[in-house]
């Protein structure tokens, strides 16, 4: 599994790092140049380094994708959840005293319209009959998989624009839990999901085996990347289906 | 090293084949492994033979059954895996074998037998078992005893359940052999070996509140010979050594063993890297060795504010620590032992190497457990990683590492230089028959 260190293949000075205080790592993966005809505006043969805002706008985007995600069967890693929302709420402080909070620069990856990807996780949290749309199109593979995309990089300056508004609704709903530690209202956007699903503390809460927090649908603790063993069995999958059914009023 | 024996498990890799835990018991007899599946393995060194120079004291399967199996948990609609995260072996205290076993939620206690006698010359039923008739005895016989294959039992002899509310990470068997404790991601309990049906609350660390969760428990220890001392790392770095005889909770340290961060090393990935995977007292009971994503650290117990010795692993990952938090690789928890005199350190990493760092000399070296480089009776050949620079013939290059091959669990034998290295479904076992040369 390579990773793209850069164009020259060598490491990088810590330009995002020392007077400004702020941090990032080293070291990024960049699309490659035969993906800077997705780029939008501002590429042109080697793509110029991303800039530190959209690394760390990417960075909070991945973060967020890698804790809101598909049911699991199996409850999911607390410290892998926990390190990732500390690190989402790093980016957040950070972006605070920016005063860069409200800038809208979503960087969508170059894969799927983000609308898609968020009304896929409405199907399956819906149910299991929509077992075909129930996966997931995420960007992070299990640990021992193979990258499902080796090369595309969330990185990339530009994905697909479309679905943005969508998504960066939902990012928007976080953000302001975060803040606020209000559960904020989705209803306008997704009637029947459950608003506490997006809510990044109720997210975690969720996690450590909460009762089911909305009508009906249990809160699973999504995470990013499947771990091998949680192959859905269909037997299993069918039985909590039905539970799901018995429990909704 | 010279290379024993390399065991494989399967041909082909299946992903409840997955070695989850090692462990040598405490005379390094016995080997067990635990994986995904649910299965345990137990292996037996056999005695060194004069007639056989060569097998020089090889690990042969002793044993496998099935600890734990999948559950369901119905109240919150999740699956319990039954893959085993830890095995410790209890001090042996008569003929039996015993070792603690646990998956996520349940910790089971096994206790492990051999038959090799079985009696013989019963009066009223023949060698199959079957009642005689009556008619034919005509005189009374005393069984006796007479010799048969080795059998192993293993038996189920207590069940620890529903002490944890979160995934359990560690186990580990007091000095006083009478307890053990068991730690999840917010709390440690305390148990007692006979009593299954309660356990005491030693460490919560659970907020009143969820949402201000910020560090959960990542590994906890006894200490090797304090029985009211034992120690718990966390996601953010920290170790905690608690004193049981201070109160009944011991939510307050007695000692507090943190670094503080390097300022010109910071970044968004500074915790994640900084959070502690395995914690492991030294024989002595005098230092602790932790490992962090990217390096192994020595504490003394006497100093709270640094460890004595950093080793780095694999520090030409600190620039790619983007790409491995994108794959998730960056929360791999790796493990760590101790040789049996405490003078040398081994922990593994990616593409199948493992490293070793000799306390005294400061030298090093990476050795990769891997078939095709490793035949049995073979040395094993120091690998290096080029990060740019001169690249010598047989140099790995950092981009071509393969990181599905990492190797989390290893095991040091508590006296000889042998050591068990977990490689995702295979088992490797290097003993050292002369003193190998350190890098």
């Amino acid at each position: 599994m390579p990773f793209q260190d850069g164009p020259a293949g060598a490491p990088r000075s810590g330009a995002l790092e020392g007077s400004e205080g702020r941090m990032f790592a080293r070291g990024l993966k960049r699309k490659s140049s035969e993906d800077a005809e997705d780029a939008d505006g501002g590429v042109a043969g080697l793509p110029a380094a991303p800039s530190y805002t959209l690394q760390r706008q990417s960075l909070l985007d991945m973060s967020l994708v890698k804790l809101q995600l598909c049911h699991m069967l199996v409850e999911p890693n607390l410290c892998r959840s926990v390190l990732i929302a500390n690190t989402v709420r790093q980016i957040q402080e950070e972006m605070t005293q920016d005063g860069t909070w409200r800038v809208v620069a979503p960087q969508a990856a170059g894969r799927a319209p983000l609308d898609r990807l968020v009304s896929t996780e409405i199907l399956c949290r819906s149910g299991r009959e929509q077992e075909g749309e129930g996966d997931c199109p995420l960007p992070d593979p299990a640990p021992g998989q193979a990258p499902r995309r080796p090369q595309s990089s969330p990185w990339g300056l530009d994905g697909s624009r479309e679905g943005r508004g969508g998504f960066q609704k939902s990012l928007d709903h976080i953000f302001e839990t975060l803040e606020n530690k209000t559960p904020g209202s989705v209803e306008e956007l997704f009637s029947d999901v459950d608003s506490s699903y997006y809510d990044l503390d109720a997210v975690l809460t969720g996690m450590v085996g909460g009762a089911p927090t909305g009508p009906g649908l249990p809160a699973f603790a999504p995470t990013a990347a499947a771990p091998p063993s949680s192959t859905c069995r269909s037997d299993l999958g069918e039985l909590e289906h039905t539970v799901e059914i018995l429990v909704e009023t | 090293m010279a290379i024993s024996r390399g065991l494989a498990r399967r041909t082909v890799p299946e992903a409840a084949d997955i070695i989850s835990t090692v462990e040598f018991n405490h005379t390094g007899e016995l080997l067990a492994t635990g994986d995904k599946g649910g299965r345990v393995v137990i292996f037996q060194r056999e005695p060194e033979s004069k007639n056989a120079p060569h097998s020089q004291g090889e690990y042969d399967v002793y044993s496998t059954f099935q600890s734990h199996e999948p559950e369901f948990d119905y109240l919150k609609s999740l699956e319990i895996e039954e893959k085993i995260n830890k095995i410790k072996w209890l001090p042996q205290q008569n003929a039996a074998h015993s070792l603690l076993s646990t998956n996520d939620k349940t910790i089971k206690l096994w206790k492990i037998t051999e038959r090799d006698k079985r009696p013989e010359g019963y009066n009223l039923k023949d060698e199959e078992g079957k009642l005689k008739d009556l008619s034919t005895v005509t005189s009374l016989q005393v069984p006796v005893l007479k010799p048969m294959d080795l059998m192993v039992e293993v038996s189920p002899r207590r069940v620890f359940a529903n002490g944890h509310t979160y995934h359990i990470n560690s186990i580990s068997v007091n000095s006083d052999c009478e307890t053990y404790m068991s730690a999840d991601d917010l709390r440690i309990n305390l148990w007692h070996l006979a009593i299954t049906d309660r356990s005491f609350n030693i460490v919560d660390i659970k907020p009143a509140n969820m949402e201000d969760l910020t560090e959960v428990i990542t590994a906890s220890e006894f200490h090797p010979h304090h029985c009211n001392l034992f120690v718990y790392s966390s996601s953010k770095g920290s170790l905690r050594l608690c004193d049981m005889r201070a109160a009944a909770l011991c939510d307050k340290h007695s000692k507090l063993f943190e670094e503080p961060e390097d300022p010109s090393n910071r970044s968004f990935f500074s915790e994640i890297i900084s959070s502690v995977s395995d914690v492991k007292f030294s024989h002595s009971g005098r230092y602790m060795l932790t490992r962090d994503y990217l390096t192994v650290k020595v504490w003394d117990l006497n100093m709270e504010a640094r460890p004595i010795e950093t080793y780095q692993v694999h520090d030409y990952l600190r620039s790619k620590l983007c790409s491995l938090y994108e794959n998730d690789c960056i929360f791999d928890k790796f493990e760590c032992a101790w040789n049996g005199s405490d003078s040398v350190i081994m922990t593994g990493a990616y593409n199948n190497f493992f490293r070793m760092f000799d306390r005294n000399t400061k030298r090093d070296v990476t050795l990769e457990a891997s078939r095709e480089s490793s035949k049995p009776r073979a040395v094993l050949k120091p690998r290096r990683v080029c990060v740019g620079g001169k690249r010598r013939r047989d140099d790995i290059s950092v981009d071509s590492l393969d990181f599905t091959k990492k190797i989390l669990h290893t095991a040091w034998h508590p006296a000889e230089n042998i050591i068990a290295i977990a490689a995702t479904n295979n088992l490797y076992i290097f003993q050292d028959k002369v003193n190998s040369e350190m890098h």
